[in-house]
């Protein structure tokens, strides 16, 4: 379709993709839902109001239909599919399940990418920091209430955990 | 890392809080909404629309767009092979807009292409030649006879009355007011999406759909594409939220056509931008309404005149109206009352079903009224509405006998008694703070205010629609899987569906089939109506299945089948010593039944208002603590205390999760959400300027459930998901009059209706 | 990236500068007394650390930006780039008197950020050119930054104001946001202000003052009525806004 795209590579959960005959605007979102079969990440707004696209990428948790794909070359990018495949859950995950931070699902690929960031980087955060970290992961479903408690769950088995 | 598969001893029963068995798929980011779905060969379809809210059309050039590369089909009204029209009410909505467009977004033709950049470049391409007309976007003006129709249907989609009880008569007190909600979007995060299927031959058609109801959608899909019902197959495709927004079809028979035309599957899907073009909103609304009450606050006959704008199409706008009229009474008793309520039609964004479906218009203006009646009488915002609450037996203004449990008073009491939130620190963090980190306010800027709101709301369909629920049970070898056609859009019906066959025939293990049109209708996930309609038929299969378990186990062991009963997972004689587990009673079985849940028939309302209109009602308070930063007008929701009327509690941490999530949107309509139109066009349709609450923005909800169980309900439990977004926003609004002393007529409230 | 994904944008070919380590980088200069910030430092960088102890306003504006996720890639750079009235470390800029240092193949210069920003998303960058850094003077004396939004995150500026007050030299700068076709420096009425106390000691303003300053602050902008607010609103707000940072700056 695209006589004139160069070929690249993007580093995701560990591994090189090369990405072939696209076009420069592509989104870093809609590379890896199109091109590279990780439709884990969802798109709900196209321009970062919704979060529901977040993917780690160098360590920050960035929206990734706000990259543009071909500019994130040499970065280390992680996308939700990362955190855990087949029966096990991250603590995270499974916390989402049993405290109904879950409805629709539509937002919570994001909402799990970016609560596993924060507490990589913050493991006892507070109330107004945990609200503050995912002030940028809209969810309609829930109202936020059982994601509050999911995140407040997954820190304490942490903490447990660590001990 | 742990994992989501219970493995404890306790059984996921009705009452508990069994997990959601798409809970894993769905953390993982497994789990296919309908966005995810791939097809080899398939091509993208995209639409065209119209960039006027009212134009002529005078010609289609399609001429340069074939000439892109990449282009394998482009579709018009033309191309239409059956109706070219559909309607959930009245088939009044154009497939594509044929002499007319008659609202900014209304499609026009629809592109096949290889990428969706050549579908964009295509659509560029049509040349469309309008004749620009003048809108009509006064919905006032739509009423006058002498304004031109806009639609052969005329401009009043429905006008209905309610006429009963003295008309002259005229309270000691009275207190009167104009009150306005703005449009509200469902803003579902799931975009539309669809895979269409042709079959080979073209004579049928598979889809993969995210809708609420896939019975209407194939009815309308099959009538347009001029194809027997049994042709168009659907399958629901993983649905991201739909609050009402998908009831009406959107790309479904665009995607189909486009599929049967190229022989190719298609896949649709929308962008934020085209989503608020592509789907119906709340119905903005002007309602007048006036009270009159005895000395000491009895309500003794409602005056009112509801204005609806239902856009340019007719969608379920004529029933939105007939809850709008019905409920403009809210929870309280009144003997008397003349009220006249219209849906019209005008070149505005077509409007049809949201969360609350005209209740929460009625309710912004009644509970507006009640804190007015309470003012005038010298009571307080409770008092006046514990002297006028409902009971069972009540008759409502429509003559209609409030059948339903109505503990309008308890849910009153319950949520008094929550525990006020403590005051604001003078020590807060400035996140805690109106305005958050944009550091507008200290605490000494701030005021805090509590304000209250009451309301009522119909469950299932109504004016004799039988929105019956169909529901299949197979037991074999201690497995119970179930098929039924209900929409999961995220409330939760897949959690409760095995709970009950859990409870009823005492199996733990329960497989949920494919939701699709392979079973009878299950009718919309909407109305409140999934956890009694598809509830009560998941519950009548099982119960039909356990009656032919005990027959099989009765008449394998020789006994009496009354005799036995299921208790825990065993199958036992009430009156011997014999016990069988379900799992061996069933092994070597296949036991299948069908059942189909009916409500109750309902009546329609007559010319006076006066019928059996609704099925049953379910009540709910809230109390809104709010602070307010009065010279800026900016508005932060601190607490938010409910008690609602459930009925029964089947899973706890499902209902919270409706609860809270019904609060969060009605707190959008009260303070941030509104579709700004200017002249028939939307200036926000983006998530940068149509705000959502974000996690800053909840506040603390503190709910009691109230379980009276429901006799008329088949599990006892009402259906719970729109109350709690109904009356929330009138309690926002009155908490910020509390601290402001503004009137606030108009929702959602902004920071010049208060400062100014 | 927003304009690509709404196609009213369709480059062709694109120079991604995002792996250019220069242009995040934070240069303080003891002498001068001044920090350059590299166009491409994210905005989360900014919250705390150096900036946050010598730039507090810029600090502060850094945090209303958008989200987290929003913070970790946008910049200064894209602000100044796109150079809306609402950008929300613009008014921060024009309050400090900061200079944009741009750069081409064949020049380097640096402009005003006052001669930068033309209009309503409109600058003065020439083709060719990218904005490097901007340079900031450190202040001594107080400076704070506030902006109203609808909602409490995530909210482009219906009204924003930064005021710094200079102790050495008793001047105070204000800048407005979203009140105009580009943020508004209300000089007139940082020369009045200058003139009716002694910015130099933290005196208490009387009311009379304040609400005078207030007024006169807002009789500056020049709002207009959107979809997000009005033009009465913002005018308003502005005023309101002023007169309390006035007030904390001398306070604190």
């Amino acid at each position: 379709m695209n006589p004139n795209s160069e070929i690249y590579n993007l580093r995701v959960n560990g591994k090189t993709h090369e990405i072939r005959d696209s076009w420069v605007g592509e989104s870093l979102l809609f590379v890896l839902r199109e091109r590279l079969n990780l439709p884990g990440t969802k798109g709900a707004c196209e321009q970062g109001e919704c979060g529901s696209c977040t993917v780690i990428m160098d360590g920050q948790a960035v929206c990734s239909c706000l990259v543009m794909a071909a500019t994130a070359i040499e970065s280390e990018i992680q996308t939700v599919e990362n955190l855990s495949d087949g029966d096990s859950l991250t603590d995270v995950q499974d916390a989402f399940v049993t405290e109904g931070g879950v409805q629709c699902g539509f937002c919570t690929p994001g909402l799990v990418v970016a609560i596993e960031h924060l507490l990589s980087q913050n493991p006892d955060p507070s109330e107004i920091e945990i609200k503050e970290a995912i002030s940028g992961n809209i969810c309609r479903c829930t109202g936020y209430g059982r994601i509050f408690e999911a995140v407040d769950k997954a820190v304490s088995v942490r903490k447990a955990k660590t001990a | 890392m742990s994992s989501a598969i219970q493995t404890s001893t306790r059984r996921d029963v009705l009452g508990t809080s069994a997990l959601r068995p798409d809970g894993a798929a769905k953390v993982q980011g497994r789990f296919e909404f309908s966005s995810d779905l791939h097809a080899e060969n398939m091509l993208w379809g995209a639409t065209l629309r119209s960039p006027h809210p009212y134009a002529r059309i005078i010609d289609i050039d399609l001429s340069a767009a074939y000439k892109i590369t990449g282009v394998e089909a482009i579709i018009t009204a033309d191309d239409v092979p059956g109706k070219k029209t559909y309607g959930l009410i009245s088939s009044d909505q154009p497939v594509f807009a044929q002499d007319f467009v008659r609202y900014v977004g209304e499609p026009i033709a629809a592109v096949a292409a290889d990428h969706p950049e050549t579908c964009r470049r295509a659509l560029a391409a049509i040349k469309v030649e309008y004749e620009v007309l003048t809108p009509l976007t006064d919905a006032e003006l739509a009423i006058q006879p002498t304004t031109p129709p806009i639609h052969p249907d005329g401009n009043v989609i429905r006008r209905q009355q309610i006429i009963t009880g003295d008309q002259n008569l005229h309270g000691e007190i009275v207190v009167e007011g104009t009150y306005e909600i703005g449009m509200q979007d469902q803003a579902f995060l799931g975009l539309e999406a669809a895979l269409a299927l042709p079959d080979s031959g073209g004579k049928g058609i598979e889809m993969f759909v995210a809708t609420q109801w896939l019975h209407e959608d194939q009815k309308q899909i099959a009538a347009c594409l001029d194809l027997p019902c049994e042709k168009v197959r659907l399958t629901l495709g993983g649905v991201g939220g739909a609050f009402g927004a998908r009831e009406d079809i959107s790309l479904q028979v665009h995607c189909a056509l486009l599929a049967l035309r190229t022989s190719r599957p298609i896949k649709m899907q929308y962008s934020r931008e085209e989503s608020f073009y592509g789907h119906v909103h709340r119905h903005p609304a002007k309602i007048f309404i006036r009270h009159h009450a005895t000395r000491t606050g009895e309500i003794q006959r409602i005056e009112a005149k509801l204005v609806f704008d239902g856009g340019a199409y007719a969608s379920t706008s004529s029933a939105v109206l007939i809850n709008g009229v019905t409920h403009i009474q809210g929870p309280y008793r009144c003997p008397n009352a003349s009220v006249d309520g219209y849906a019209v039609r005008t070149n505005n964004p077509p409007c049809g079903a949201m969360r609350g479906f005209g209740v929460v218009q009625a309710c912004y203006a009644h509970e507006s009224q009640m804190d007015k009646l309470a003012v005038a009488c010298g009571l307080s915002p409770v008092e006046i509405r514990l002297r006028n609450a409902m009971v069972t037996g009540d008759k409502l203004i429509t003559g209609q006998v409030v059948e339903s449990v109505a503990p309008v008073a308890r849910c009153i009491r319950e949520t008094d008694a929550i525990a006020l939130p403590t005051p604001l620190a003078k020590t807060a963090h400035p996140l805690e703070l109106v305005g958050g980190s944009g550091l507008t306010s200290l605490p000494h800027n701030i005021v805090r205010g509590v304000g209250w709101g009451v309301s009522i709301k119909n469950l299932m369909y109504s004016e004799t629609f039988d929105d019956f629920a169909t529901a299949r049970c197979q037991l074999k070898d201690g497995v119970a899987t179930l098929k039924y056609a209900t929409v999961e859009v995220g409330q939760g019906f897949v959690v409760l569906a095995p709970q009950i066959a859990r409870s009823v025939l005492g199996v733990d293990e329960v497989v949920l089939d494919t939701v699709d049109t392979g079973i009878g209708s299950a009718g919309s996930t909407s109305a409140s109506r999934q956890t009694w309609m598809s509830g009560g038929a998941v519950d009548g299969a099982c119960r039909l299945v356990r009656q032919r378990l005990f027959e099989h186990v009765g008449k394998k062991y020789n006994i009496d089948p009354l005799r036995l009963v299921i208790e825990d997972t065993d199958v036992v004689d009430m009156i011997g010593d014999f016990r069988i587990s379900v799992v061996e009673a069933s092994t070597g079985v296949l036991i299948d039944e069908t059942f189909e849940h009916h409500h109750r028939p309902t009546e329609e309302l007559d010319e006076m208002g006066q019928g059996n209109c609704h099925v049953a009602f379910a009540f709910v308070a809230h109390r809104a603590v709010v602070d307010v930063d009065v010279e800026l007008g900016l508005v932060k929701v601190i607490q938010i205390a409910t008690a609602q009327d459930v009925g029964r509690v089947l899973n706890p941490i499902a209902a919270l999760g409706q609860i809270e999530g019904g609060i969060a949107q009605g707190l959008g309509l009260a303070v941030m959400e509104e579709i700004v139109l200017d002249n028939g066009k939307m200036r926000n349709p983006s998530f940068t300027d149509y705000l959502l609450p974000t996690a800053l923005d909840a506040p603390s909800v503190v709910a009691v459930m109230i379980e009276e169980p429901e006799p008329q309900a088949p599990l006892g439990a009402k259906g719970i998901g729109e109350p709690p977004c109904i009356s929330v926003t009138p309690a926002i609004a009155a908490a910020i009059r509390n601290a402001t002393g503004k009137e606030l007529p108009r929702v959602p409230v902004r920071p010049q209706d208060i400062c100014f | 990236m927003v304009e690509i994904n709404f196609n009213h944008r369709k480059p062709t070919d694109v120079i991604a500068l995002r792996r250019v380590d220069e242009l995040k980088s934070i240069q303080i200069d003891t002498e001068k007394s001044q920090i350059t910030i590299g166009a491409g430092l994210p905005y989360q960088q900014m919250e705390h650390g150096e900036i946050a102890l010598h730039l507090p306003a810029l600090a502060q504006a850094a945090r209303t930006v958008g989200s987290p996720q929003i913070r970790s890639a946008g910049t200064i750079g894209g602000n100044l780039g796109t150079c809306s009235p609402a950008g929300d470390a613009l008014p921060v800029l024009s309050a400090l008197d900061a200079t944009v240092n741009l750069q081409s193949a064949e020049a380097s210069r640096s402009v005003s950020v006052h001669d930068f920003m033309v209009g309503v998303k409109r600058n003065a960058r020439l083709p060719g050119e990218i904005i490097v850094s901007t340079t900031l003077p450190i202040v001594s004396g107080w400076q704070g930054y506030a902006k109203v939004g609808v909602r409490n995150a995530m909210v482009i500026s219906v009204a924003s104001c930064c005021l710094v007050v200079d102790r050495i030299n008793g001047t105070i700068a204000v800048a407005l946001g979203a009140v105009g076709p580009t943020i508004i420096r209300c000089r007139e009425t940082e020369s009045w202000l200058a003139s009716q106390v002694d910015l130099k000691t933290k005196t208490t303003i009387s009311p009379n003052l304040l609400q005078e300053f207030g007024t006169r602050i807002a009789n500056e902008s020049k709002p207009i009525d959107d979809h997000r607010s009005t033009a009465a609103y913002r005018r308003h707000a502005v005023c309101v806004l002023a007169r309390r940072l006035l007030t904390r700056a001398n306070s604190q």
